[in-house]
Order: C-alpha cells, then structure tokens, then sequence
C-alpha cells in the first residue's frame, strides 16, 4: 500500500542526499520564508517542503503529475487536512502506548505491539470511511488510485483477519512452541505455533507427550519457564512490532506526502490574503531554453513586507546568459531571487508567484552570491569567492542554471572583470544559463558590444519620478557616473581628467 | 605405516624438543619481544620451546626451507590455517563439556568435538590430496594421512559420528506451557504464527523494519526445567539418545598423536608467517637464507632488526634497512660513528639473523648467506648499576672473559659498546686486546664501539659507520655502510652547517 502522491510510481525519498549547494540555495534565495509559510509552524511540513523545493523533479510530467494533485487540493483544502489530521492523530496514539521496544523483553514488546495494533485499526477504519465519503470529489490519477487503494485493501474480511491475530496473541489456551536440539542438546529454534482446537475430553486423554508441573516454592523454575516463554514468544513479538512499523510506515508516508501539499495550500492561502497571483508555471522539457513570464515577484520578498512588490516581465526564450545591470536599490537582487524561486517552485510541481510563467526545466540551481554587504578589498574575500566558484565548478553540468549576484567584486573591476569574463564564457559555453547581476560595467558591455543572439541585457531602472517601485526591463549597460557624482558631490568640484 | 613423526624435525630429535628454557641473549638480541609476539594468543600451544631450540646441521633446517616453500602456496596455507581452527574449536568444545552437569549435555558436547576433529582431518586429507606438495614434511604428512583415514578407527568414528548425530539433529518437538504445567510432545507441523502475522501486514510496507529479536545470551549448561524438559526429549526419542550414549563410551579416546602433534607443530611455521606478513607487505624483505656450518662468507642486503621493525610497523613508522658482507677471511665488523645512529641496531640484527637461520626460518633481508653457529654470545651494557668506574670496567671484562672461554671459531659475538664507560687509553689497549683473540678465535662478530683504531687491527676486521644526512648532521639516517671509521666525519658535517669549515671561516673572517 503506497500513498504515491509525490511521484505516479515511487515514494517520496525522505533519506535522498540533498544537493550539495543546498546552504547557499537556502541563504541566497531566502528559502527560510517561503519554507515559514507553507509549515505555518509545523515542522514535518517544513522538511517535506525542504526535500521537495531543493530535490527538483526533472521530467516535466512528473511535474505535472504534482500539479494536478495540488490544483484539486487547492479545491478542497479540508480533505487535505483532515487526512493530514488522521495521520497525525494515528502516530500520535500508537505513541501513547507506553514502553521502549529496544530494550525490552519480547513479552512485553509483543504487549505493546499488540496495543498499538488495537489503535490503529481504528484509524484504519476511519481512514477507509473518509475514502468512502470523499472519493468522488478528487479526478486527478493520484487521488482516484489513492482513495480506490483504501477501499480494496481496507475491506472488512481484512479487518477481521486482523482481529483474529490480535485474539491469538493474547494465548488464552497457553502456548505452543516447537523446537529443536543445538549441538549442545540445548533447546533452540524456538517457533510459536497455531494450537489445534482441543476439546476439554479430547485434551484429557492426549497421550502423546509427558508432561510435569513445576512446584509452587520452585522460583528458579518458574524463572526458568518465564525465560523459555520468552525464547519462544520472541519471533511472534518480532513480527507483531514489524507488523506495527509496517503501519506506522505507512501513515508517516501518507503524512509526509499530503504534508507537502497542506504546505502548498497554506502558502495560497497566504498570497491570496495578501492579494497577490499565483499561476501553474508551464514546464519545458530540458533542451530548450525557456524563460518567459509575466509579474514575476519575488515571493520571499512578498512574505516578509507589508507592502506590495512589483512584477516584473522577462522575455528571456532562446537566451543562456542575462545580464542585469542599473541602479543600485533598483530590485536587481529581487529580481534574480524571484526566477531562481520560480525555477525550484515549479520543479517542485508548485505554482509560482506570477501572473504565468513558461520555463525550461534544469538539471539544478546554483548560486553565487557576493556574500558580505562591506566593500573592502582584501584578497581572502576574493579566495573565498573563487573557491566557491571552484566547488560549483566541481558540480555543476550543462543544462543548469546559475544565478550570479555581484560576484567577482571583492576585487577591482579590471580582475574582477576579467575572472567573470573568462568564467562566463566557459560556462556558457558548456551549455550553463547564467542570470548575471552586476554593476561591472567594463564586463557587461564587453558582452554587449558582441551583441550575442543568446544574451539578454536587462537594467533596473528607477520610476519615472526617481523613487520606487523599480522595475526591470530591457537595457543596454550603462556606464555608472556616480563616482564622479560623488566625488563633485564632496568636494564640490570637477575630478581632473 | 609411514616414518612421519614431526613437520618441524627431519628425524626424531631425540628429546631435544623438550622445554629447553630462553637462551640467554634472547633478551639482549630483543629476541623475547619476538618470541613473546609469536605466542601470544597461541597458548594452547605451547610454542616458546620450540623457538628455544636451534638447528646445527643444514639438511634440518633445509627441512624447514622446504616445509616453508609449501606453505608459500596459498592453498596450502589455508588448508592448514582451517584445520589449525577446527582444532582449536574442538578442544573448546572439550574444555566446555568438562564444566556441564546434565549427562544428555555432556554426551553431545562430545559428540560434537569429535564431529569436528573427524571434518577437520577429512578436509585435510582431501585438501593435500589436490595439492602439489614438495617438501618431506608435507609429503610425510599427506602420506600419514593417507593411511590415517583409510584405519578402522578413523572409519569407525567418522560413521558413528554422523549417524548419532544425523539422528540428534533430525529430533523436533513441541512444548506446550499452561501456567505451572510444561508438556513435551512431538512436533505436529502446526502452523508458524510470526508468518502469518507477516503475511497480514506485509502490505503496509513502506520501507526497512527494525529487528525486534532479542538476543538471548547463550550459556553452555542449562538450569532444571530445561533438563527436565530434554529428559522428556529423550524420552519420545529413545533410541537416539541410547545412540549417543554408545558412542561417547566406544570413542573416548579418539585423537590420533601424530595428528596432534603436528597441529601444534605447524603453529611455529603460522606464527612467524603471520608475525612477519605485515613487514612483507609494506614491502620489507625476506628470504630463506642460504646456510652453512663451514663457510664463514656471510652477507645480507636490506636487512633490518626484526622487532624493531614489528614495532615500527605497528606505530606506521618507516623501517631503515642496512647491508653487510664478509668475504674471504674477514670475520669482524667493527662499527662506530655518531650515536643514535643504528649501532646497536644493526648489531642485534647481524645476532637476530644467524639465530634465525638456526631455526629454519626466513629472515629480514634479501641475497642472505649466514652460517650455522655452534652458540651465539652476546655482550651488552648491563642495565644494573655498578657503584665505581672501576668496578663497571671489571664487570665487563669478567663478562668477556667468561665468553671468550667458551666461545669457538664456530660462535658468533655480538659485542655492544664495551668499554664505553672507560678511558680512551683503556679502552684502545683493552679492546684491541679482545678483538685479537676474537681474530684468533677466527669466530664471526660485530664489534660496537668509539674506538677507530679496533677496525684496521688486521685483514680479518671490517669497518662500518653510522651515517647522519650531510646537509643536516643533526639528523640521522640509520644507515650503517661499509667505510673506514673517521671519528671526525661528524664534527665536521655539523662544523660546515654553521659555517665553521676552515674554508668557511677563512672566508667569513676576512682580512
């Protein structure tokens, strides 16, 4: 019995490595908040909803997949919720049940196995119940194979099977042990075994053993029978706790996997108080370089501020570098984070925060941020810098997707310059979409003046009255002025040239 | 029947075998930190003795060589080191079975013992058979073996044996425990209820389960219900149980002598191959040195000090390895230079390899020739303390005096640092007195010492120096070559690092 809600034919991997460039992922593109959102304080929902943002889905039906999954939770949020709600309370009870299994004796394991069987058959059946009520609402191939899954498996001769287990297990009659001789004539290979039915008169004149009673004052020997019934109760209480692992495997699967779209669902209830479009990102195979999408915001930014954000449009289609250059203040970080949210969002098989996005899935997102706000130029800023880009060069493969914030500006522009130039062009040479934030205007137009058909110049730009909101839209690279600015500023007088 | 006694002896020694006692240079040499690592968890053994014991004449030690190239053959080795461990389980099993109370026990405990030695002799048998073995000894061995299976006692055990214990192994029964009431009957192909229990719930599966099995702490003896309950056994299964009983009455005396004696003589060659296959494989040398009790031309490349190298090894430190050769008449090396330098070292490595090769075993070392001594002397500074100068100076030479007595022109004298502690005067009249007499001796030996003047005391000496790195003096290489002693080699190597050369400091001081 598998819940498969995450993937049509496997379980979502709780164990799987996350990418190692998930630190920097996290830190530079906020995921703190968008992860904030969709648990809205769970914790479980919060590493599921981790796992699904940062281990991408590659294969644009799988994608899909998700989408039509989440569409029709989005329709019915209580459902959603209730099951996520039974899945809790289930684990919750069969924790209830008190006694560590690791240390204990198989008798006692047995016991509390037993007892946490008995609570979740009662879930079980409340389980099938909301497979019986719910059913028709959901059309989605996930959800019909889910809810058909529970009412075949979850029948009622099933229940009763577990039941007469249960009654077994509590040896009214005694018990029935075979075994066997080790080499040391001591008994061994102790196995449980089903009792016959046995009359009273039938049990009454059964010849074929001997038998003896241990006497009353006899504490050894009762000690002695006590740590045989142990021997022999010891594979029964075994399969009974696996028995009990079985079913809390299952109902932490179906948590964890309805989990990640109660997650989604809180996350659109949010942006839908707080006004702002959601839409399902179109996802395209990987190969093609896609990347068109109207009001793209930057979700993160959106959760954190009381205020509106604006969206910005991207017609970036064919083109494996963009190059984003203007003002300082002028969004470009904002706008950088909201693709690079946008791309995990919808290989997660999220909706995204646009009014609709068109995008190429990649083989995984890297990021390379300038890490601190201060302008010093020490070397070791500018090692820890070309480190960092060394290990993403270590990992990353054609068909990626990297996001550069200012990098390379630990040092002067002419180095810095030239170690962006010479790492641009073999990145992209090997197939890798870079969005390139930088001030760097020697750098941006060097690329400019190739005026490259697969490059896209992008610049923020202030509103018409000189203050907020920016918006980003096409633009050549501009030369910054606002050293001399400055310096005329300060020293009220022209620089001479 | 065969001749084979012994996998260590050519021919019967005589009761030279028996518990001989440490020679005295053992400790000196280090050759009881070799000996104590050899032993130690091979106790049952009783192997020191047989390390005590060294070989004169080279057809015996080449029946070892030749033991030895078997045992290079991987098959062999294993076939021998499995059935070494069959043994050893077996005496286990012996060992227990005398603790138990409860007769039915004590019988099986036997009955599995012997189970064990007649497996473990068949697998040999069957094992040398396919093998090709060369040596006297092996071939003695397998022949022994041979005719040793095809005997009506080792038949008679192997088929008793497995019959009793076919029929114990096929017993099954039931235990049926009401409250105080325990009933033993047959076993009726009930059905298993942890299956079915799985069969259920095998459906939820998601991934992995943890194993809830308890882990019974096994003991050998049992407590009274248990012996209760296999009387019972017993009982429903009479005639098994008078099989046994049989069985351990017939074959109480089932292990063969030459048999045990050669699982516990085969350990001397297991041992040392185990002691030295780490060495070997960070790729220190070994070899089986050529032997002889007439020619005095002994020689060794790459070379080392046996324990000191096992403790190297252990700590992942390198190990320094040295030549010598001695030719024609030469019999003496002298050897001096810095201290710290690998003296003594090398010293007791020239004593631990004729020692050795008197064992008919392999030594540290490649291309090796060493002759088979009559006894080995050694003289090293005495631990103890000796409250004058003078008193210290006639200790040794009350020591040496005693060894020059009994030693022959067949010894060899490993002679370490004497007369360190006296005057150069005495030291240079003393020890040019000794080495002459050694010359006279015409013994083999390494004569340690500060004394230049003891290397050119006729054609018989040999000079050999400690080395230190040129550039670096302070540093030692543990190298010590073949070239004549210069007692100044040293203060000038470390007088160039500071600059004090005469041409060095003409230089500085200039006019």
């Amino acid at each position: 019995m598998k819940a498969f809600l995450m993937h049509a034919d496997r379980d979502f991997d709780l164990a799987a490595d996350l990418p190692a460039q998930e630190q920097a992922l996290t830190q530079d593109l906020e995921l703190d908040s968008l992860l904030g959102a969709m648990a809205a304080g769970d914790k479980l929902i919060y590493d599921v909803a981790t796992r699904a943002l940062l281990l991408s889905l590659r294969d644009p039906d799988a994608i899909a997949y998700r989408q039509r999954l989440l569409a029709e939770c989005l329709d019915q949020p209580a459902v959603v919720r209730d099951l996520y709600g039974l899945a809790g309370e289930a684990l919750k009870a069969e924790k209830s049940v008190w006694g560590s299994p690791l240390r204990d004796s198989p008798r006692s394991i047995l016991g509390s196995s037993v007892q946490k069987m008995e609570l979740f058959v009662e879930f079980l059946r409340r389980l099938r119940q909301m497979a019986d009520e719910h059913s028709d609402k959901f059309h989605s191939e996930g959800f019909v194979r889910f809810f058909a899954m529970l009412r075949e498996e979850l029948d009622e001769p099933y229940f009763a099977l577990i039941e007469n287990h249960l009654k077994a297990l509590r040896f009214k009659g005694g018990m029935l042990m075979s075994a066997r001789l080790t080499t040391g004539n001591k008994g061994t290979g102790y196995t449980l075994r089903q009792q016959r039915e046995q009359g009273l008169l039938e049990r009454m004149f059964d010849r074929s053993g001997y038998s003896f009673t241990i006497p009353d004052r006899d504490e050894n020997g009762f000690r002695a029978l006590s740590a045989l019934e142990e021997r022999g109760v010891n594979l029964v209480a075994n399969a009974a706790a696996q028995a009990v692992e079985h079913v809390h495997g299952f109902f932490t699967m179906l948590r964890v996997e309805i989990g990640f779209y109660l997650g989604c669902v809180n996350l659109a209830e949010r942006l839908a108080e707080l006004g702002e479009p959601t839409a399902f990102p179109v996802p395209v195979a990987p190969g093609a370089l896609a990347l068109t999408g109207y009001g793209l915001y930057d979700v993160c930014l959106r959760l954190t501020t009381s205020e509106p954000v604006v969206g910005n449009d991207v017609e970036a289609d064919q083109k494996s570098l963009v190059m984003i250059t203007g003002a300082n203040q002028g969004g470009k970080s904002t706008f950088l984070r909201s693709v690079g949210l946008a791309q995990l969002m919808t290989q997660a098989g999220m909706f995204v925060g646009a009014q609709s996005l068109r995008v190429n899935v990649c083989d995984g997102v890297f990021t390379h941020y300038k890490r601190e706000e201060d302008e010093s130029l020490e070397s070791g800023k500018l090692d820890e810098e070309l480190a960092r880009m060394s290990e993403i060069a270590d990992r990353i493969t054609p068909n990626c997707l990297l996001l550069c914030n200012e990098s390379f500006a630990a040092t002067n522009e002419r180095e810095g310059s030239e170690i962006a130039r010479q790492v641009l062009a073999a990145l992209l040479e090997a197939g890798v979409k870079v969005l390139f934030v930088t001030h760097m205007f020697d750098l941006a137009n060097g690329f400019h003046r190739r005026d490259p058909d697969n490059a896209l110049f992008l610049r923020a730009q202030r509103g018409s009255d000189g203050a907020r909101p920016f918006k980003i839209s096409e633009g050549e690279p501009l030369p910054t002025s606002y050293g001399e600015d400055s310096y005329r500023k300060v020293f009220g007088d022209r620089l001479a040239s | 029947m065969t001749t084979f006694h012994s996998i260590l002896f050519d021919r019967d020694p005589g009761g030279v075998d028996k518990h001989p006692g440490e020679p005295d240079f053992f400790a000196d040499l280090r050759l009881d930190q070799v000996v104590a690592a050899l032993t130690a968890g091979r106790e049952e053994y009783d192997l020191a003795g047989l390390y005590y014991i060294p070989l004169h004449d080279v057809e015996a030690v080449h029946y070892r060589h030749h033991v030895l190239g078997d045992l290079e053959q991987e098959a062999v080795l294993s076939a021998v080191r499995d059935f070494a461990g069959a043994m050893q389980q077996m005496r286990k099993h012996l060992a227990l079975m005398a603790k138990l109370h409860y007769a039915h026990q004590k019988e099986r405990w036997f009955l599995h013992a012997a189970s064990i030695y007649g497996n473990a002799v068949r697998a040999l048998h069957e094992k040398l058979g396919a093998l090709e073995l060369r040596s006297r000894g092996f071939l003695g061995l397998r022949e022994y073996i041979d005719g040793y299976v095809e005997s009506d006692e080792f038949t008679t055990l192997a088929d008793d044996t497995r019959r009793v214990a076919d029929d114990l192994g096929a017993v099954r029964y039931a235990i049926h425990l009401r409250g105080n009431r325990v009933r033993v009957t047959r076993y009726e192909d009930e059905p298993d209820m942890s299956e079915q229990i799985e069969r259920t719930f095998a459906k939820f599966q998601q991934g992995e389960v943890t194993d809830h099995r308890a882990r019974f702490r096994e003991h050998a003896d049992m407590n009274h219900v248990e012996a209760q309950i296999l009387d019972l056994v017993a009982k429903l299964h009479p005639e098994t149980f008078a099989g046994l009983e049989h069985f351990c009455a017939r074959h109480q005396q089932y292990l063969d002598e030459t048999i045990g004696r050669f699982d516990r003589e085969i350990q001397f060659y297991l041992a040392y191959l185990e002691y030295i296959d780490p060495l070997r494989k960070k790729g220190l040398a070994f070899a089986l040195p050529r032997t002889s009790a007439r020619s005095k031309e002994v020689g060794a490349t790459a070379t080392f000090d046996l324990a000191l190298a096992a403790k190297l090894t252990s700590d992942r430190a390198s190990v320094v390895s040295n030549d010598f050769h001695l030719s024609d008449d030469e019999r003496i090396l002298v050897v001096s230079g810095p201290n710290n330098g690998g003296k003594t070292t090398f010293a007791r490595t020239f004593g631990q390899l004729h020692f050795l090769a008197s064992l008919g075993l392999p030594v540290p070392g490649a291309e090796v020739r060493l002759f088979l001594p009559d006894r080995i002397f050694t003289h090293f500074e005495r631990e103890e303390e000796i409250e004058t100068l003078r008193g210290k100076f006639e200790d040794e030479l009350y020591r040496i005096h005693e060894i020059l007595e009994q030693a022959t022109g067949a010894s060899v004298l490993i002679m370490n640092e004497s007369f360190g502690s006296t005057t150069l005067r005495d030291a240079v009249l003393v020890g040019s007195e000794v080495v002459r007499q050694i010359i006279d001796l015409d013994a083999l030996c390494v004569f340690v010492t500060f004394v230049d003047e003891l290397s050119t005391l006729g054609s018989s000496t040999v000079s050999m120096m400690s080395t230190v790195v040129p550039n670096d003096p302070a540093v030692r290489t543990y190298k010590v070559v073949r070239k004549p002693a210069d007692g100044l080699a040293y203060a000038a190597a470390i007088a160039e690092k500071y600059g004090l050369t005469y041409g060095a400091l003409r230089k500085r001081v200039a006019r």
